[in-house]
């Protein structure tokens, strides 16, 4: 029993992961392709259009990615977690039919003709279609976070006698409070990746001293995007995130934050520390007194929640996990608007591309957006633990009754291999298609 | 409520599989008769556009079979269990190949994935045959030995095999003579249906000895009806009971003859679309009359103990069902948009509209 639920855990969360990393840049990227698109159409300079048709390339990779490892998740609701979709589907069955009724029919029917129509739809309806495949992505990511919001915090259900969910209020499952603030900081995240792969690729042009014009096109852009992007990622849509954690799952927020004790008259927000959770406390600690109740409650005396105020029951499973998850989040994306800031001010001052720092930095930074995206994910989900349903299911309730551990290593070994295949593919494709460098048209 | 879902769900699987089962089939066509590096192209060029559409139809009823159904989804993704994750693998692998091959231009690395695309599109094409059989077979719901259920009354779990391979045997598997019988019936089936894609949307050299190929497979194809048909009745008691009960249902086996005999026809057809509209038919009706055969049940129980599985046993509750109609219509006229503007922008042969080069 044990071993069953952790092997469908770690294969939940191993092909969730890796799913994961190839969306964030789909929907990303695909609106700053279709900001390419727009200014070609607006400027008529042929290398909007050029860029647009070099990560259109990219996006076409990432995209065949992302549909062959999403369609293994729609399985394993059903695979792996029987008894949580025999008591919940009436309900996040809804939000996941709607997700493959409205978006991936809208995405597929259009990626098609965005991808090899440009000669024989013409350059408007070509934007046009594109547009299209941007707003398939963006409703998917939607109708995918309703469905992850429910299980965070439930809304609109009733109970059965025989322990199954039904839905009673369809308009709550897109009202709920959790569902728009994890949409947008999602979203903006997933604007921060994209932003930091194209403004590496062009770093990357710059410094190799090849494709210099569009080395600095790709810099710029990526700088713009990513300048706004860090920054609401942070302010306000994190600090939103947070502040529903805060109100619905307070022992998620205390383990978050490592904080053992309740800080009355003012809480101190934790830099650096490794949680302890055997004496209840950080080692080597490196804090901030009153920052963190005001963040909190915009009160610089407020009294934060410490985890001593809860029952061990109901305390996350894996504390540390949940706390690093949580810091590595929070140091990148601050790190992020940092670097931003920087390359924006040396950008306005004209001298970016001469500032090898900065171009060297960006370029490093290329996966950092991706361990943020990650650990984002994983503070998310860590935090729910042991829950599946927020207070009214456990995940040890969830799994197939019927489908043995040896099973699920054995299933879970087989997607580690595979996957492992398919990573080391992409990248080589991908780096192909980097050194090769976008292509000049002069029509 | 629950017919209506029902309907919804057997039509996009039934949408689903001919659609895909064109890209299988031109997959199998690929691995067997495609030699020349001009027949490959032709063919992957056939299907290029269009295998990630066809698969977001999977995708869709595997979301409606979730939403309205989450009992029959639990037990049989659970009961089903590594069939349905090889047949992941398969599709990954399947699309990989498809997408990879002409990324980069090397013998070596073209024949490989050559090879990948061809033989996961055959193993598909079988593995949804054998399911078609486990359906109707029936599997022991909650697993029950000597009268006592190990489970609750919906769950279970196959093997893939048993060593006796019989599907009437007390421990079944996913793979039993039955199942096998009606995999090859789905790999025969699929190869006709693709090899009639490849004719109706190229000019490839390939395509008349394609016709000679559907016409030999084709009496391939009556006689494993003939015997599968036969030994049904072996299996299931009574296969024909519903169809006595309400006589309209004879269309569905109607419709499989008249697409079974029309694929007699393909060398003669003046237009090359037909031999498709042939083998799409025989598809439609097959998978029709099998489910209208066992409905209501969705899976049927091979023990006394537990009842089989049906619309009305497995289905969400009322509220939500009835709310999703709503989303449904709306989803459903996009998608009818969509359908047409993708007909019309890719109407004709695709050499003709020299689209897919990249
Ligand atoms: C580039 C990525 C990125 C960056 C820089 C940040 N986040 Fe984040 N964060 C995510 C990417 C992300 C994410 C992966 O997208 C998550 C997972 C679930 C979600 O909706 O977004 C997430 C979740 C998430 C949660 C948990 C919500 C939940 O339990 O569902 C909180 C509290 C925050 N974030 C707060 C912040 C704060 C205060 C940040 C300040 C710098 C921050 N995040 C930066
Ligand atoms: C928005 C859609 C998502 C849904 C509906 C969802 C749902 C689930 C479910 C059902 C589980 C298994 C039960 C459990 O162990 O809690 C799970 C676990 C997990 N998911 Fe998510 N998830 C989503 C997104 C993500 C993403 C994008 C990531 C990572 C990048 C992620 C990371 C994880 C991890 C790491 C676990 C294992 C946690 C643990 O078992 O302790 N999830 N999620
Ligand atoms: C457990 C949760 C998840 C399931 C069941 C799931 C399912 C799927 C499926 C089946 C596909 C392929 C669609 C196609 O064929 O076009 C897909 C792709 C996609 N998924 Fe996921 N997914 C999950 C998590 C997520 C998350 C957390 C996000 C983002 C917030 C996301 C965003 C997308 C996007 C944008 C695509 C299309 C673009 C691409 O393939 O790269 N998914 N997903």
């Amino acid at each position: 029993m044990e071993d069953m639920l952790f092997y469908d855990r770690m294969q939940f969360a191993f092909t969730i992961t890796f799913h994961y990393l190839f969306p964030q840049l789909t929907m990303g990227l695909s609106l700053i392709i279709v900001y390419f698109k727009w200014k070609f159409l607006r400027t008529q300079l042929q290398s909007y259009n050029d860029a647009a048709k070099f990560w259109m390339r990219i996006f076409a990779l990432n995209f065949a990615m992302g549909v062959v490892t999403g369609i293994p998740m729609e399985f394993q609701f059903g695979t792996n977690w029987a008894k949580f979709s025999e008591l919940t589907g009436g309900i996040i069955g809804q939000t996941l039919a709607m997700e493959g009724m409205f978006s991936f029919f809208l995405e597929s029917s259009f990626l098609g003709l965005f991808l090899f129509g440009e000669k024989l739809l013409g350059h408007k309806l070509h934007f046009l279609t594109g547009f299209l495949v941007f707003l398939g992505s963006w409703a998917s990511g939607f109708l995918i976070i309703a469905t992850h919001s429910w299980m965070q915090h439930p809304v609109g259900y009733e109970i059965l006698s025989n322990g199954k969910f039904v839905l009673n209020n369809f308009g709550a499952l897109f009202s709920n409070p959790w569902l728009l603030p994890s949409y947008l900081h999602n979203q903006l995240a997933s604007m921060v990746t994209a932003s930091f792969v194209i403004a590496a690729v062009g770093a990357f042009y710059i410094l190799n001293k090849k494709h210099h014009s569009f080395g600095k096109l790709f810099v710029k852009t990526g700088v713009l995007f990513g300048l706004i992007s860090s920054v609401l990622v942070a302010f306000p849509t994190g600090d939103w995130a947070a502040k529903n954690v805060v109100e619905y799952q307070p022992v998620t927020f205390a383990a978050m934050e490592g904080l053992f004790e309740t800080q009355h008259g003012g809480a101190e927000i934790v830099l650096i520390g490794q949680p302890n959770v055997m004496e209840k406390k950080l080692d080597n600690k490196l804090a901030v007194p009153n920052i963190l109740s005001f963040l909190t409650y915009k009160k610089w005396d407020a009294t934060v929640k410490g985890l001593n105020e809860f029952n061990p029951e109901v305390y996350p499973t894996n504390i540390p996990g949940l706390y690093y998850a949580y810091h590595i989040m929070v140091g990148l994306g601050t790190l992020f608007i940092g670097i931003m800031a920087m390359a924006g001010v040396q950008l306005w001052r004209k001298k970016l591309y001469s500032s090898k720092w900065i171009l060297w930095s960006l370029l490093f930074l290329l996966p950092f957006p991706y361990i943020a995206n990650t650990t984002g994910w994983y503070t998310a989900e860590l935090g729910r633990q042991p829950w599946l349903v927020y207070n009214l299911l456990r995940t040890s309730d969830g799994i197939s009754p019927t489908v043995s551990s040896g099973n699920t290593l054995f299933t879970l070994l087989g997607f580690i291999g595979l996957y492992l295949l398919l990573g080391m593919l992409f990248l080589i494709l991908v780096g192909k298609i980097i050194n090769k460098g976008p292509l000049t048209s002069n029509t | 409520m629950e017919l209506f879902w029902y309907i919804v769900l057997m039509s996009m699987l039934a949408i689903y599989v001919v659609l895909d089962g064109y890209d299988f089939g031109a997959g199998i066509i690929h691995l067997f008769f495609a030699k020349k590096e001009k027949d490959k192209k032709a063919i992957t060029n056939a299907i290029g556009p269009f295998w990630d559409a066809n698969e977001v139809w999977l995708i869709a009823s595997g979301g409606i079979l979730f939403f309205a159904f989450p009992t029959l989804y639990a037990s049989s993704f659970s009961g089903f269990y590594l069939p349905l994750i090889m047949i992941l693998w398969l599709l990954i692998f399947r699309a990989i190949g498809l997408e990879l091959r002409g990324q980069i231009h090397n013998k070596l690395w073209e024949a490989v994935w050559d090879k990948a695309f061809g033989i996961a599109s055959f193993l598909l094409a079988l593995f949804f045959g054998i399911a078609l059989g486990n359906v109707v077979r029936g599997v022991n719901l909650g697993m029950v030995e000597n009268g006592v259920s190990a489970h609750e009354a919906h769950y279970f779990f196959l093997p893939l095999w048993n060593p006796t391979f019989s599907p009437t045997a007390e421990h079944l598997g996913i793979i039993d003579w039955f199942t096998i019988l009606l995999g090859l019936l789905g790999a025969v089936t699929l190869t006709i249906h693709g090899a009639n894609w490849i004719i109706f949307k190229t000019n490839s050299e390939l395509n008349n000895k394609l016709k000679t190929v559907i016409f030999r497979l084709n009496i391939v194809l009556v006689s494993l009806v003939i015997t599968s048909l036969v030994l049904w009745h072996i299996i299931a008691p009574k296969p024909f009971h519903n169809f006595m009960e309400r006589p309209w249902l004879w269309v569905f086996p109607l419709l499989t003859l008249v697409g079974l005999f029309g694929l007699f026809g393909v060398r003669t057809y003046k237009k090359d679309g037909m031999g498709f509209v042939c083998s799409a038919l025989f598809i439609l009706g097959g998978f029709a009359t099998t489910a209208a055969s066992i409905f209501p049940k969705v899976l049927p129980s091979t023990n006394t103990v537990n009842p089989s599985l049906t619309i009305y046993n497995v289905a969400a509750d009322e509220y939500g069902l009835s709310v999703g109609v709503y989303w449904f219509i709306v989803a459903l006229i996009l998608l009818i948009a969509y359908i047409f503007i993708q007909y019309r922008v890719f109407k004709g042969k695709m050499d003709d509209i020299g689209y897919g080069e990249h």
